[in-house]
């Protein structure tokens, strides 16, 4: 399984180097890896029904308790047939649909990485390593969602698709991680038998919450669906591959395999039951009102995933079973009206529902694959649709009782529209007078309009002989999620019964509707009057406050002026310093062992001052520099009064070399100009002056505390006997703390390599001014 | 006397911050070395303040006789004095080379914000 998994990042890989060769006419090879991989899967299909699972566990990170640790029983199977079959398909389509693309190479090595991650997502048995999948499935979206990287709206939407896939995944991890935290596995294998602990435990309530708004975001539950109309800014083969079987199914499969961790209670139930249901409903309306095919279906995938979170949350063993069916009957569909849209963009240029119409004169065979799709969608009799249908009413008239008939009634109302949106987008293209614009259209490769033709013919094989699916892998899928062991018996002919007749009934109403409403621009224009209201103009807004914030910030506190910073760090400082001053109690000095103030010390002292003052207040460049080497000489003096004449050598010689650099190099420059205005210099002025009056006290602070000699006196004392020296400060330097020394002068002859080196260079022509 | 020193570092390191807060680069640089300084007196007082006792063993002893000037703050300074001329002598040959560059000592010339290209 690892290998599978694997195969998928390898090719992608492989794709950087060997790209150019793909890109000209051997893409469609490409399809041969998810092909093989779907058999691979599909040769388990006998074992699995059987109820086996197949674990693989490779060590990677065991400290952590994150190891590449792989399960596949019936649900993940199920998945990755669906990854792997519809993404056989959208490969081989692909292949056709962006010939001769500059970039083609690069879109494949996205999809086969997107395909890897999924294939990952679906397989892990360790919850962080689901995670690691689930946010590769984000990025490598992002990358195939913004693959029309010129146009702004495509970087756009992909940017908000990866915003709110990536909000999700980090309180998914939250989520996982709490689970982690609480039964100390990360193992979803021991997590099934800990299911009671953690439902009883205090963190349970917070555990759901996270893990539900992870799987909302990614399966553009309401009000995160947005991103997802957005996405269709996507080449048409990432749309169908995305929203059919893969991306946003990925939150579904996640509530399914937690299902039975964290199912069975009513805060699961509930949680899922509202955002479903709330879901469904808002994006089933507003599907009716779109014109653009993609938009129609964007919207109706929404309501089919909002369906899918809603019998998740039923969560009786007929909703599951509902559930699974739907997954499956939805992938095929909705691949195949995607891939369809696809045809008719490509081949007429517009994707507007209002202008298309009368093509099956000619896309005669694509006009078939629309009919079984759409009839799929709506829910005929001998589809896999109306098996799907049949059981989403089975399980919600048999749900609980004070909510059957509300239950019904949404899930009756979604199903309506499904039907009409069904038929917008895969009859209506087709249907009417044909008009002159589209009299050159011509059926596309064979590799474009044989893939929905599959699927749709596959939909109504596996709604004619429905025990194919029920007795293989929706029956082993339950047994993962469900306890019980009852075979599942999908029937094409339930006899009639209330079940039968809701059905029937929403065929009519569908159909009804499709008559008699048309989309139309205006319904288009009526619906975008609550753009203002909707949860995606909300995001924008908070994303553009976000920005108003970070300019905020940016001017004010990182604005990139040094004195700016330099400002903010020493009132941070002084801020620090000064109440830990404050809270550190009075300061008492002994005055009567202080050394007394001569004549000549103090003298000195005042030459300073009044050097310094010089040097800030001096207009002169060259009268500061002189301003400071007077300041440094007589701190030279001083530390010849108190015994340190080695100091005193070396400042003096360092300051005499310093006046001297600086006067050779910096002779020629102006005098100083005025930049600060007066406000400025009083405000930095008196920053300064309390950091001076801080420091004063530190060091009044510095004066309180007894000196403490034992280091001093173990230099003392070993000077001469250890290293033959009698100068203690030298005996220091070179021999107790020569390493210091050494590396200090390393310090130097790198500065003087700098110093060196900037001198002699010479500046380019290009450089001059 | 020590009295006298705390204030001088007071007024160094005062005079040092608002040299640091200027735009022009010489200041700049002027105000760096106040600063050090500053730090260098901090640091001698952090041992104890003797006159006329240097912290050299007489001619014929081998460990001190009397009180010493503490020789640990000393050897700490000397580093710093040196290390701080390095970077002194490195930031003027830099100035130099800005000024040959942008003809200007201002900081503010330095900037090139990027354009909000975002």
């Amino acid at each position: 399984m690892l290998f599978t998994v694997l195969s998928g990042l390898i090719t992608s890989g492989l794709l950087i180097p060997f790209g150019k060769f793909f890109k000209s006419r051997w893409s469609v090879l490409l399809a041969c890896l998810p092909i093989l991989l779907f058999v691979y899967y599909f040769s388990y299909i006998p074992d699995i029904s059987l109820g086996k699972t197949f674990n693989q566990e490779i060590n990677w990170i065991p400290s952590l308790g994150v190891n590449l640790s792989f399960r596949l029983d019936g649900l993940s199977l199920l998945f990755s047939l669906l990854i792997t079959g519809i993404g056989s398909l959208i490969v081989i389509y692909a292949s056709a649909y962006l010939k001769g693309h500059q970039f083609l190479d690069r879109f494949f090595a996205y999809l086969l990485l997107f395909m890897s991650a999924m294939l990952g997502l679906v397989l892990s048995n360790n919850i962080i390593l689901l995670f690691i999948f689930w946010e590769l499935t984000s990025i490598s979206s992002f990358f195939l969602i913004g693959f029309n990287n010129q146009q702004k709206e495509s970087r756009k939407s992909a940017l908000t698709a990866l915003t709110i896939t990536g909000i999700g995944g980090y309180f998914l991890l939250i989520g996982l991680l709490l689970i982690v935290y609480i039964t100390g596995t990360a193992s979803i294998d021991a997590l099934f038998a800990q299911a009671s602990f953690i439902q009883q435990h205090a963190y349970y309530p917070y555990i759901v919450g996270f893990v539900c708004l992870g799987a909302f975001t990614k399966s553009a539950q309401f009000p995160f669906h947005f991103w997802l109309p957005g996405a269709m800014k996507a080449p048409t083969p990432v749309s169908a591959y995305l929203h059919s079987a893969t991306m946003v199914k990925a939150g579904i499969f996640v509530l399914a395999r937690f299902t039975p961790i964290l199912g069975n209670t009513e805060l699961w139930s509930y949680t899922l039951l509202i955002a479903g249901g709330v879901t469904m409903v808002y994006a089933a309306i507003h599907s009716l009102f779109r014109t653009d095919l993609k938009g129609v279906l964007a919207y109706s995938t929404i309501a089919a995933l909002g369906m899918l979170t809603f019998l998740l949350g039923l969560g009786t063993r007929e909703a599951l079973t509902a559930a699974l069916v739907f997954i499956v009957a939805h992938a095929l569909y909705k691949a195949a009206l995607f891939l369809i849209t696809g045809i008719i963009d490509h081949e007429t240029g517009t994707r507007d529902l209002t202008l298309l119409s009368g093509l099956r004169k000619v896309l005669l065979p694509v006009f078939i694959a629309g009919t079984l799709a759409a009839l799929s969608s709506a829910g005929l009799p001998l589809s896999i649709g109306f098996i799907g249908k049949d059981l989403i009413y089975e399980a919600t008239l048999h749900g609980p009782q004070q909510l059957a008939l509300y239950l019904t009634i949404i899930a009756v109302f979604t199903n309506v529209i499904l039907v009409t949106v069904g038929f917008y987008a895969g009859i209506k293209p087709f249907l009417g007078p044909l008009p002159e614009a589209f009299q050159k259209v011509h059926l596309p490769y064979r590799a474009m309009w044989v893939p929905p033709l599959l699927l749709g013919i596959l939909a109504f094989i596996l709604g004619i002989f429905p025990h194919l699916l029920g007795g293989s892998l929706i029956q082993a899928s339950l047994q993962v999620m469900d306890i019980s062991t009852a075979p599942v018996n999908l029937k094409i002919w339930h006899g009639f019964n209330t079940v039968l007749l809701l059905s029937i009934g929403t065929l009519a109403l569908g159909t009804i509707i499709y008559l008699v409403q048309k989309p139309t621009a205006n319904k288009l224009a009526f619906i975008e009057k609550f753009n203002n209201l909707s949860p995606k103009h909300i995001f924008e807004r908070m994303g553009a406050l976000l920005l108003r914030f970070s300019d905020f910030y940016t001017n004010k506190i990182h604005n990139g002026y040094l004195r700016s910073y330099m400002l903010k760090i020493i009132i941070f400082a002084e801020v620090l310093i000064g109440y830990e001053l404050l809270n550190s109690g009075p300061i008492s000095i002994d005055f009567d062992k202080l050394s007394p103030i001569s004549f000549y010390e103090g003298f000195n002292v005042l030459i300073l001052i009044a050097a310094v003052l010089f040097t800030v207040s001096t207009r002169s460049r060259l009268s500061a520099v002189v301003g400071t080497s007077v300041i440094g000489y007589a701190i030279c003096l001083i530390f010849v009064f108190y015994s340190a004449p080695d100091l005193a050598m070396t400042q003096f010689t360092i300051d005499t070399l310093t006046v001297v650099l600086f006067v050779l190099v910096l002779f020629r420059l102006p005098p100083f100009l005025n930049f600060a205005n007066k406000l400025d210099k009083i405000r930095d002025g008196f920053v300064a002056i309390s950091f001076g009056v801080i420091l004063s006290i530190v060091a009044l602070k510095v004066l309180q505390e007894p000196f403490e000699t034992q280091v001093s006196d173990f230099y003392g004392q070993y000077a001469y006997s250890l290293a033959k020296g009698k100068n203690v400060v030298n005996v220091i330097l070179v021999d107790f703390r020569g390493f210091d020394t050494m590396f200090e002068i390393v310090v130097l002859s790198i500065a003087a390599l700098g110093v060196y080196s900037l001198l002699k260079l010479r500046l380019k022509s290009s450089e001059k001014e | 006397m020590e009295l006298l020193l705390v204030f001088l570092i007071g007024v160094l390191y005062a005079a040092g911050v608002y040299l640091i807060l200027r735009r022009s680069m010489v200041k700049l640089l002027l105000g760096i070395m106040l600063f050090g300084n500053a730090t260098n007196i901090l640091i001698f007082l952090l041992g104890n303040i003797v006159k006329g006792k240097p912290p050299i063993i007489g001619a014929d002893f081998k460990v001190f006789q009397d009180i010493y000037a503490d020789p640990i703050p000393q050897a700490l300074i000397l580093t710093a004095i040196v290390i701080s001329f390095g970077l002194t002598a490195f930031a003027i040959v830099l100035l130099k080379r800005v000024y040959a560059l942008i003809n200007s000592d201002d900081l503010d010339d330095l900037n090139t914000p990027e354009e909000e290209d975002i």
